[in-house]
């Protein structure tokens, strides 16, 4: 069916789409009304339970089982795809209408060769010949710039990394040329690194498939800013705000819209200048959704119309908004920003002790022999995860340790509180030295030294209550009587903002971010000088995210602590740290204050870092310094500089042969492990980002 | 919490969101609620608490003792005076049946239960500890485990001789590996958890650790193994029974009665049909309860959501 140019080729009407659970109904997805014409990339933005893989499944009519669509029509090029038989759905998917999920590893066949499940789908929705496919598949991993294609054709999935597998499922996405193209969070489980490559693959390959539509889901503002021609945002199921990217970054006209990207950090604002505002409340649950408009509990705009379910408005120029004061949110008329909360305070931190000093950690762990190893007799393998990393963390001071996966991060504080053992070098608590492992150390020392963990999901024991979780430090690393007991948990939950009633709950129970403020009131049970996080808040919504950051922001200033404040989120770390640490391969590439993190001279590998972050600005300017190739293995013992297998300003044989020298920038408190001198990287290297206005 | 419990709905995933939330007393109410909501399990549930029933109250059901011989009436069919009928010297094979249950019961409970307590001690250490410790012990418990149960148990009794703590100390020592492997992989999953994790770098001993942040998450895996294992272990008490090298003569033990009703097959059928259905219904009672604790508390976690 031939479509006539500006016509969309998918256009939703009023689709409200349910789950039937524990014997109810609820309704995932509501009246949500959305068109996308050729060639133009819609993204898809909202936090977890949004509701929006509901409505991508349901535009793909790949809902499970207990859900179904109640209301609505789904238009795909002029046929109505409810009124399609699975039959005639199975034609669709996979050719006309292609899905780039989020997990490659699950997505891809673990027993075929990659080559062969994409020669598959060429032979079955394209109608080639086995010899045709196969050549094709090759210039189809061209196209997703798959290095080496044969070699990548001949692999098993478990032998290449995501980045690599999410190009190859983007290659099956694209053979068949559809006019639909799906693409799920594609890039959230990347590296930022890798991400960027991702991203830029995506946008030439848009680009240059005028015929097809995208619908690019994600929870990443950033990601969508960079990659989006117009964003439809959605909140607990409804569609509150869409328009063309540009005028939604500039001027949101939904309150959720503005709350949203007030609470996330923008690369290169520090909590010094910048104060965070998160969006007060949480987002409601199906079962108990507010009457009237949905965001109205939370909004600091509501008034008594907004007991009324506003429409989605029409706002001019292709925008929409489902809020009631949209006009006068569009002349500025009123501010639909979130309160910044009380109790956040900033002091400049004066370093007079060191609370923690690492000098030339090492930690190396061996791994296991197979039993092929042992019958060639190799020896067993060394992995290198933390190489020699010094630093020292002060009173009342945040240190930010930022790296990507495998960069031995999490390590380092799990060699810090005992968890791992270390190889080499020491790690002095307060000048004293500390026992390797966990054996010992004294309950001083435990006392001393707490760490708040990355998956609030597992980060407290289900079977105990709240109470019991936080009353047994108290009890044995404070000594208090019974009789204080009570009072002392009560405090601890205040100054996490629960209350008090949170006691008596179980953790199944709470939300992500409530467990996240358990697990954080636990580790200043005993009034610890030290606190490691380890990506505390990496698996947080980003509203959520932001109150996290606040708090910590807030305890620390009270009691004067020092932090490791371990993240990947190069803006999330420049933001709360005073001194940040890039990690790379398990050594120290870059120490900086916080004041000069974001301008140049930067070693190599922060400038790439830097300019990898999608900004979250659509205006925004951006260098393009790309990473090639893979992280390599920290079993494998690269000589030199760590980064030269992958370094765009290599300068020759010196960084694979001899290790660089710690530089000391002048004017600034920064140094930087590299061969390359001072002058030079200030004259060639420019600020790696700017933000619009 | 009441909402919490009530709220566990039809869905096995939401039913074990509130096992996991409600108090240790509600736990079991709510347990109890969810056996009775499936009809399997309700009629496995039934069958089990008569039989308890009949272990705790036989001597006042049971018409005649057990073994009393009425010569008149032996190998009588059933009628409504012997409503089994009698066997070939005159016993009451009702009479006997009830009677029997306590036995078997007993034995069979109380060997498994030692069975778990000791598999859960070892399966706790062992998978906590793992290394060298944990190979030797499972590596032990792999060779016990390789021998079938019924040649293990027969090896054990030829150098206890029979009698019923040797019964006892049979199935203990058969169904530990088992028991204490469940529980090991439960702990391998849980001990890398970050709450295990956080009690650690508190400074918590390891008895804490084990008994209070580990050993609740293995309750699950650890109800239904119990269940099962003492399902098995009435068939291993009647088996013995049955070769002769369990419970000795004149006990009414099912598988003794199912013994000397088979070599008089051909005048009482009835001597063997009865003890036989027994063993078969209970043993059957407890499998249906079993199985819906494993639908119940199991659950892979992505349905939990």
């Amino acid at each position: 069916m031939a479509s006539s140019e500006n016509e969309p080729i998918l256009q939703i009407e009023d689709l409200t789409v349910g789950y039937e659970q524990a014997g109810a109904w609820r309704e995932a997805v509501r009246h949500v009304s959305l068109g996308i014409p050729p060639g133009q990339t819609c993204g898809l933005v909202g936090e977890s339970g949004s509701g929006k893989t509901t409505l991508a499944l349901a535009t793909m009519r790949y809902l499970p089982e207990e859900g179904s669509v109640c209301d609505g029509e789904i238009w795909f090029r002029g046929e109505n795809l409810l009124g399609l038989r699975s039959r005639e759905m199975r034609k669709i998917w996979g050719s006309e209408m292609t899905m780039v999920p989020q997990d490659a590893q699950a997505a891809l066949n673990p027993s075929v060769r990659l080559g062969e499940q994409v020669a598959e789908l060429l032979r079955h929705k394209v109608g080639l010949m086995d010899s045709e496919a196969r050549q094709r598949t090759l210039e189809l991993f061209e196209r997703v710039q798959l290095g080496d294609t044969e070699r990548v054709r001949d692999s098993y999935p478990h032998q290449l990394s995501g980045g690599m597998l999410q190009r190859v499922l983007t290659a099956m996405a694209i053979s068949t040329k559809p006019s639909l193209l799906v693409l799920d969070e594609p890039t959230s489980s990347l590296d930022v690194t890798t991400q960027a490559v991702m991203l830029d693959l995506f946008r030439g390959l848009i680009g240059g498939q005028q015929q097809t539509a995208v619908l690019y889901i994600t929870h990443n503002l950033g990601v969508v800013a960079q990659i989006a021609d117009r964003v439809a945002v959605m909140y607990a199921g409804d569609l509150v705000e869409d328009a063309p990217t540009g005028d939604l970054f500039r001027r949101p006209l939904h309150p959720y819209t503005r709350g949203l990207l007030d609470c996330v950090p923008r690369l290169g604002e520090n909590k010094s200048e910048v104060d965070l505002r998160p969006i007060q409340g949480q987002i409601p649950s199906l079962e108990e959704l507010p009457t009237g408009c949905i965001f109205q509990p939370r909004c600091p705009l509501a008034i008594d119309i907004c007991e009324e379910y506003p429409p989605l408005y029409e706002a001019g120029s292709g925008r929409r908004s489902r809020c009631h004061r949209w006009e006068e949110i569009g002349h500025e008329e009123v501010s639909a920003s979130q309160p910044v909360p009380e109790g956040v305070l900033v002091q400049g931190a004066d370093v007079e002790e060191d609370v923690l000093d690492i000098e030339g950690l090492k930690v190396h762990f061996t791994e296991g022999r197979t039993l092929r190893d042992l019958v060639t007799g190799k020896s067993s393998r060394k992995v290198r995860a933390v190489d020699g990393v010094s630093f020292d963390v002060g009173r009342g001071r945040t240190v930010g340790l930022v790296g990507e996966s495998g960069s031995g991060k999490t390590t380092v504080a799990r060699a810090v509180v005992g968890l791992a053992e270390r190889t080499e070098g020491s790690v002095k608590l307060f000048d004293v030295e500390l026992p390797a492992g966990l054996k010992g150390r004294t309950s001083d020392t435990f006392c001393c030294l707490q760490i708040v963990f990355q998956n609030p999901a597992e980060t407290l024991n289900p079977y105990l209550s709240v109470g019991q979780i936080l009353r047994r430090p108290l009890q044995r690393l404070r000594d208090q009587t019974p009789g204080e007991l009570d009072q002392a948990v009560e405090d601890l939950l205040e100054a996490v903002h629960l209350s008090g009633e949170y006691a008596s709950r179980l953790p199944g129970q709470l939300s992500g971010g409530e467990k996240q403020r358990v697990a954080i009131a636990r580790a200043f049970a005993p009034r610890p000088d030290l606190l490691i996080a380890d990506e505390p808040v990496t698996s947080l919504d980003v509203s959520v995210q932001a109150s996290i950051l606040n708090l910590f922001n807030e305890l620390q200033a009270e009691h004067a602590i020092g932090t490791l404040f371990i993240s990947h989120d190069l803006a999330v770390v420049g933001y709360l740290a005073d001194t940040v640490a890039v990690i790379y391969l398990g050594q120290l590439m870059e120490v900086s204050e916080a004041d000069s993190v974001f301008d140049p001279p930067h070693h190599p590998y922060t400038e790439a870092l830097l300019s990898s972050v999608p900004l979250i600005d659509p205006q925004g300017e951006q260098e393009e310094i790309r990473l090639e190739g893979e992280v390599p293995s920290p079993s494998e013992g690269i000589s030199g500089c760590p980064f030269h297998t992958r370094c765009p300003r290599i300068i020759g044989d010196i960084c694979v042969e001899e290790i660089p020298p710690w530089r000391d920038i002048s004017g600034t408190d920064k140094r930087v492990f590299c061969h390359i001198p001072e002058e030079e990287l200030r004259e060639e290297q420019r600020r790696t980002f700017r933000f619009s206005e | 919490m009441a909402e919490q419990a009530e709220a566990g709905g039809g869905k096995a995933g939401s039913a074990q969101a509130g096992l996991a939330q409600a108090g240790l007393a509600s736990r079991f109410l709510t347990a109890v609620q969810e056996l009775y909501r499936r009809p399997a399990s309700a009629i496995g549930s039934t069958i089990f608490v008569v039989f308890v029933l009949m272990a705790l109250v036989g001597p006042f059901i049971a018409p005649y003792g057990s073994n009393e011989q009425i010569v008149a009436d032996a190998r009588q069919p059933p009628s409504l005076d012997h409503w089994f009928g009698t066997d070939n010297l005159g016993r009451d094979i009702f009479s006997r049946v009830v009677l029997g249950a306590r036995d078997v019961l007993a034995l069979a409970g109380v060997g498994t239960l030692a069975a778990v307590v000791l598999g859960t001690m070892v399966g706790l250490v062992s998978g906590y500890y793992g290394g060298w410790l944990d190979e030797i012990v499972m590596r032990f418990f792999d060779s016990l485990l390789s021998l079938p149960a019924l040649l293990l148990a027969l090896l054990l009794l030829g150098s206890l001789g029979p009698s019923r703590n040797s019964v006892l100390v049979v199935i203990t020592v058969v169904y530990t590996p088992i028991v204490a492997r469940v529980v090991r992989s439960v702990v391998l999953s849980v001990k890398t958890k970050e709450f295990v994790e956080a009690a650690q770098v508190q400074g918590e001993r390891v008895w804490y650790i084990l008994f209070r942040e580990i050993f609740p998450s293995t309750l699950p895996a650890l109800a239904v193994e119990g269940s099962l294992r003492f399902s098995y272990a009435i068939f291993l008490v009647a088996s013995l029974g049955f070769l002769g090298v369990g419970v000795q003569p004149p006990s009414p033990d099912w598988g003794l009665m199912v013994k000397e009703g088979r070599a008089n097959f051909t005048q009482t059928p009835w001597a063997l049909y009865f003890p036989a259905g027994a063993i078969a219904v209970v043993v059957i009672g407890v499998n249906l309860v079993a199985d819906t604790l494993k639908q119940i508390l199991q659950v892979p976690s992505q349905l939990k959501r």
